[in-house]
């Protein structure tokens, strides 16, 4: 389609397609027919039926939309990106973190701030963690790139609170230790799939 | 309150006791008392309604499923500030509510709202009094309902005209609109049964009735008895006809400027007035509380089925422009109601 197409603003130029809507009645007699004939259909019985069939479905079969929503929830996806949890190892405990620094390389709105030191095994090990959350876009980047799958996005989705800085702490967001049977392996962006084994290939080292 | 008689007394039963003023008072305070509970209560009602045709649940929060939600509604109702606009007629805003409220329990005054009882002798002082089905039982008790709640119409006319805002301007327009619209179609469609019965009391419209379902009036008036449904719809601003305060439209219409315990008043009067036809079909058309002994629960059934009737009808239909509604009432009903009433008199003289 060309430009001179767009600018053309004459109603009634253009191809428009008509909707076959019927005639609209010009004579008296022509009127009181479309009247007689409205009246004796029974649309408006169909309308009070829907309702009342509604009414029913919502009573007797329990297809009421409502939830009562700080006392019920409804579930959300794996794939929802709220508040971030930093998991742990399941054998050993400790948290999962390398201190790699991808995530804070990767964070476009720049949220992500953390330390890391060598500990006395001359181990990397995260000294200072924190992601502003009043900057956070929740895009899922970290989550993403993680190859330790430490950072991900947990469920918590409320997220008001008094303090800005609530949540944002590497102790927050970590598991608790006491809680790591509850612990949820991560579904969302950068988690392996469901058939990862099947994707499994030799590794291609001719080239 | 004047001492009542009857003046239908011949049709009445005759070995009914005597009808003292303390049976009357007693009635007075019933229906008051009862009808303002069940205006109130109807509220709930409508809103539990119209949310499950929505499949919503409706108010839960207070009380067991939101029963106590009235309690707080009128709470707030009654403590909220009465405001009365800068410019407004102080005077007629301030009394039109009242109009409405009162004409509607004046209305329900002559109209039987349960069978009449005689209270057990071992209850003190008042122990054996007789209580009439009715407050007074005027020979013209229809009419007198009729005008009434054509009457109470003049509170949205009034409250609309004195609040100087162009909704409650508009509102009072469509209120005269609406008027002049359903009142021809009542009393033409109520008057074939009126022909058939031969009295304008709701006790022989009744005692007419008493023949079990077969003898109910519906059966020999349908068309009357949907004219009547329909106007009536009009007369009580119902949905498919209520331009007074559609908010879509007018804001609130005629209620726009009202805050507080006035506005509360145009809503009790409202659902008084839903009573009231329900209770005027009932009686008319469906035999009212004519069954024995049963009576008191068919027509609270009869009266429940028309106002579930008013909340469904709200839930599933759109409403009428005003001059659908002026040419719905003149054009169609009116000419119906006619022949109606003509055709009823020809087969009344053959």
């Amino acid at each position: 389609m060309g430009l001179e197409q767009f600018k053309n603003r004459n109603v009634g130029t253009q191809n428009y397609k008509m909707l076959d809507l019927g005639e609209t009645p010009t004579s008296g007699m022509d009127k009181f027919k479309q009247v007689v004939q409205r009246t004796f259909k029974v649309e408006l019985f169909i309308g009070l039926w829907v309702t009342l069939r509604e009414m029913i479905n919502a009573l007797l079969r329990g297809q009421m939309h409502t939830v009562k929503y700080p006392f019920e929830k409804l579930p959300i996806s794996p794939r929802y990106r709220a508040i971030h949890d930093m998991l742990r190892l399941l054998e050993s405990g400790h948290y999962r973190c390398i201190g790699c620094g991808l995530c804070e390389k990767i964070c476009i709105s720049n949220c992500i701030t953390m330390n890391t030191r060598y500990d006395e095994n001359q181990r990397k090990e995260v000294s200072e963690y924190t992601i502003n959350f009043g900057r956070c876009i929740f895009c899922g980047y970290c989550a993403e790139v993680c190859p330790e799958l430490a950072i991900v996005h947990g469920p918590r989705y409320e997220t008001a609170s008094e303090q800005r800085a609530s949540f944002s702490l590497f102790e927050d967001m970590l598991t608790p230790i006491d809680q790591l049977n509850l612990q949820k392996e991560y579904d969302g962006f950068g988690a392996v799939t469901p058939n990862a084994d099947d994707n499994i290939k030799q590794t291609p080292l001719a080239y | 309150m004047e001492i009542v008689t009857y003046t239908t007394v011949e049709t009445f039963v005759n070995h009914l006791p005597e009808v003292t003023w303390v049976g009357s008072l007693i009635k007075a305070v019933l229906i008051l008392a009862v009808i303002s509970a069940i205006a109130g209560f109807g509220t709930f009602i409508e809103r539990k309604v119209l949310a499950f045709m929505q499949r919503r649940l409706g108010p839960m929060h207070v009380g067991p499923y939101g029963l106590l939600q009235l309690a707080a509604d009128g709470i707030k109702l009654f403590t909220k500030e009465d405001i009365v606009p800068q410019n407004a007629n102080k005077l007629i805003f301030m009394i039109a509510p009242a109009i409405t409220a009162a004409t509607a329990f004046i209305a329900l005054s002559a109209v039987p709202v349960f069978p009449d009882f005689t209270i057990p002798k071992f209850i003190p002082v008042l122990g054996g009094t007789f209580v009439p089905s009715i407050a007074s039982d005027l020979n013209i008790g229809i009419l007198f309902v009729l005008g009434m709640m054509a009457a109470g119409l003049y509170g949205p006319l009034l409250a609309g005209m004195s609040q100087a805002n162009k909704w409650g301007i508009i509102g009072a327009a469509r209120t005269a609109i609406q008027f002049l619209s359903y009142e021809v179609v009542t009393g033409l469609s109520i008057l074939a049964p009126i022909m058939l019965v031969g009295s304008l009391s709701f006790v022989d419209f009744n005692n007419a009735q008493a023949g079990g379902i077969g003898s109910w009036l519906i059966w020999q008036q349908p068309v009357a008895f949907v004219l009547f449904l329909i106007a009536g719809f009009a007369e009580t601003n119902r949905t498919p006809f209520d331009l007074l305060e559609h908010e879509a439209e007018v804001v609130s219409g005629y209620a726009t400027e009202y805050s507080g315990m006035r506005w509360g008043m145009f809503f009790i009067g409202e659902y008084a007035n839903m009573i009231t036809i329900s209770v005027i079909a009932a009686i008319v058309f469906l035999g009212g509380y004519s069954e024995g002994g049963l009576g008191w629960l068919t027509i609270i059934l009869k009266v429940g089925f028309f106002f579930f009737l008013m909340l469904w009808v709200r839930a599933a239909w759109p409403h009428v422009r005003p001059d659908q509604l002026m040419w719905l009432c003149w054009k169609v009903l009116m000419p119906i109601a006619v022949i109606n009433v003509v055709i009823t008199g020809i087969v009344m003289m053959v």
